[in-house]
């Protein structure tokens, strides 16, 4: 049901809610549909796809971080952009009609351009650019964690598409203000923001890392507070539209998300502790926007920025 | 999968560290081998339980799921304190679950540690198809022994092992071979499962255990390499083939 109350637009495409489940929490969407309708859904993030398919780091992939997350290091698993195209993305279409959001990753510019452009004669609506990947051309540094090399990815890949492309932004860095404003420089249509923070658990019994690479991406309730902070920054030193990520679990989350600057917001980790959360964060806006004397959300987008 | 409300009916310490736990709620569709995921408060991520056993309960009301935990960190201890009564939220029907199409008439079940209470369920089907069913339960020690009389009430063969000797058959669970098995079932330790498929073969399924995120298919926390290429443990397992495995 279109709620007007909750539609937002993205570089011109209409979502009927916020609410877009973040990727690598909620796969294609196949787990969830056994339990709802995810056409409820204002858009998908699909599963972090790449150029060739992947395996993926070694087990164990995952730690727990107290009540407040967990920290991941999946590694890309995906069968490839051209397995995406022939299989996954054919099946979500078919009982999916809302904004299908394409994250992509790769290693090397020539990754993100070719895997682009496959996807640009595809029928997804928005392409969300992964640079927090390593560029194996320079030592492993994140793309993402230098504003030269962000901005090198975007412009390779407005090159070769028509798609409204959103950089996805490391928060692994000093300055993610440089790098936002370096992405816009580039020609980036949006921005999503964050991905997961780079952590680290120890097993105390066994005297080593709990996670098989040592490191992953932590996620989950507690990155909110910075997640928040660094849209607030982004959203004030750029025009570009924002889909705020990080830690969003309750519709309280996201209304404060929005007002930070968010245009959409993503809600990641909470999908895997409760697969039921990003339906019920829609259900609950309309009575959470009543309360807090909201008429419309695109209302409240960045409204703490305008004093 | 499905996400329901189940309420604890009784949660009592059977061995040491293990503890049993029945709940009451909707436990259709629910096959051996599969298992459920409990949100446990003050805990991040939910805890895969395998499912040890379904049942009518006994005044015809709600039936039982039974599982058996190991108490093995925070959240488990949190579970083992949980009152008789609470709510719990779980995601159940999770996983494939056992091919008991292929036991043949003289079927082999082998469970070690908190790998037996997945071979209950499967035990118990297989008896009521008639078969001959073989248990072999191994433990380190007689104080974490658990279900050996509950298996021979089934009318299982049982066989006991405990490494140190404390009780039944001294030493692993492939001391207590025989080698008259149509086919096996197994879960256990990852040590355990390798040394049995060396003694054995692959002709039979093992039940793999991973540290899982979601438990349900979303995160590809807990994909293994297999023959037959990347599978999650949690949604395309937790029973594989032993062929395909590559441990």
């Amino acid at each position: 049901m279109l709620n007007n109350k909750l539609q937002i637009s993205l570089s011109g495409i209409t979502l009927a809610n916020p609410i877009i489940p973040a990727s690598g929490t909620y796969g294609f969407g196949d787990e969830f549909a056994e339990l709802y309708d995810i056409n409820c859904l204002g858009g998908i993030s699909f599963k972090g796809t790449t150029r060739e398919a992947r395996y993926g780091n070694p087990l164990p992939r995952i730690a727990e971080c107290g009540n407040y997350g967990m920290i991941n290091a999946v590694g890309l698993q995906n069968p490839g952009v051209e397995h995406v195209i022939a299989h996954e993305l054919p099946r979500l279409k078919s009982h999916y009609n809302g904004c299908i959001v394409a994250n992509v990753s790769g290693f090397s510019v020539q990754d993100y351009v070719e895997t682009c452009a496959l996807l640009d004669k595809e029928p997804i609506d928005i392409l969300e650019v992964n640079i927090s990947c390593p560029n194996v051309h320079n030592g492993g540094m994140a793309f993402g964690t230098s504003p030269e090399a962000a901005a090198e990815v975007t412009v390779a890949v407005k090159a070769v598409t028509t798609k409204p492309v959103y950089m996805k932004l490391s928060p692994n860095v000093t300055d993610i203000v440089a790098i936002a404003k370096a992405c816009e420089a580039a020609g980036a249509d949006g921005l999503c923001l964050i991905n997961t923070l780079l952590g680290m658990r120890i097993d105390i019994r066994r005297r080593r890392p709990v996670i098989a690479n040592r490191y992953g991406g932590y996620s989950g309730s507690g990155i909110f507070p910075l997640a928040l902070r660094m849209v607030n920054q982004v959203a004030r030193a750029t025009n570009l539209p924002i889909i705020g990520c990080g830690g969003v679990s309750s519709a309280e989350d996201v209304i404060e998300m929005m007002m930070a600057g968010a245009t959409a917001v993503e809600v990641g980790a909470a999908n895997l502790t409760n697969p039921m959360v990003a339906k019920e964060i829609i259900d609950r806006l309309p009575a959470l926007m009543d309360e807090l004397k909201i008429d419309k959300l695109t209302d409240i987008i960045g409204i703490v920025n305008h004093e | 999968m499905k996400q329901l409300t189940f309420e604890i009916k009784s949660n009592e310490q059977i061995a040491k560290n293990v503890y049993r736990m029945q709940l009451c709620g909707d436990t259709t569709g629910i096959l051996p081998g599969q298992f459920v995921n409990i949100r446990v408060q003050g805990q991040f991520l939910r805890r895969p339980i395998s499912v040890c056993n379904v049942e009518p309960s006994l005044n015809n009301a709600e039936p039982l799921l039974t599982i058996i935990y190991k108490v093995v960190g925070v959240g488990t201890e949190a579970m083992s304190h949980l009152p008789v009564g609470t709510q719990l939220d779980v995601l159940t029907v999770l996983g494939n679950g056992y091919d008991l199409s292929k036991a043949g008439d003289a079927p082999l079940l082998v469970g070690g540690g908190v790998g037996v209470p997945p071979m209950y369920m499967l035990a118990r089907q297989l008896r009521e198809a008639g078969k001959k069913v073989r248990v072999i339960l191994g433990f380190n020690t007689q104080d974490e022994v658990f279900y050996e009389d509950e298996f021979r009430a089934l009318g299982c063969d049982v066989t006991v092992t405990t490494v140190d000797g404390s009780h039944g058959v001294k030493g692993f669970v492939t001391n207590a071979l025989d080698g008259k098995q149509s086919y096996y079932y197994t879960c256990g330790p990852l040590p355990m499962i390798k040394a049995l498929l060396q003694a054995i073969g692959t002709h039979g399924e093992v039940s793999m255990e991973e540290r899982m995120g979601c438990g349900f298919g979303a995160c590809m926390g807990c994909t293994i390499q297999t023959t037959h290429g990347p599978k999650r443990v949690c949604k395309e397992g937790p029973v594989f083939p032993a062929e395909i495995l590559q441990l």
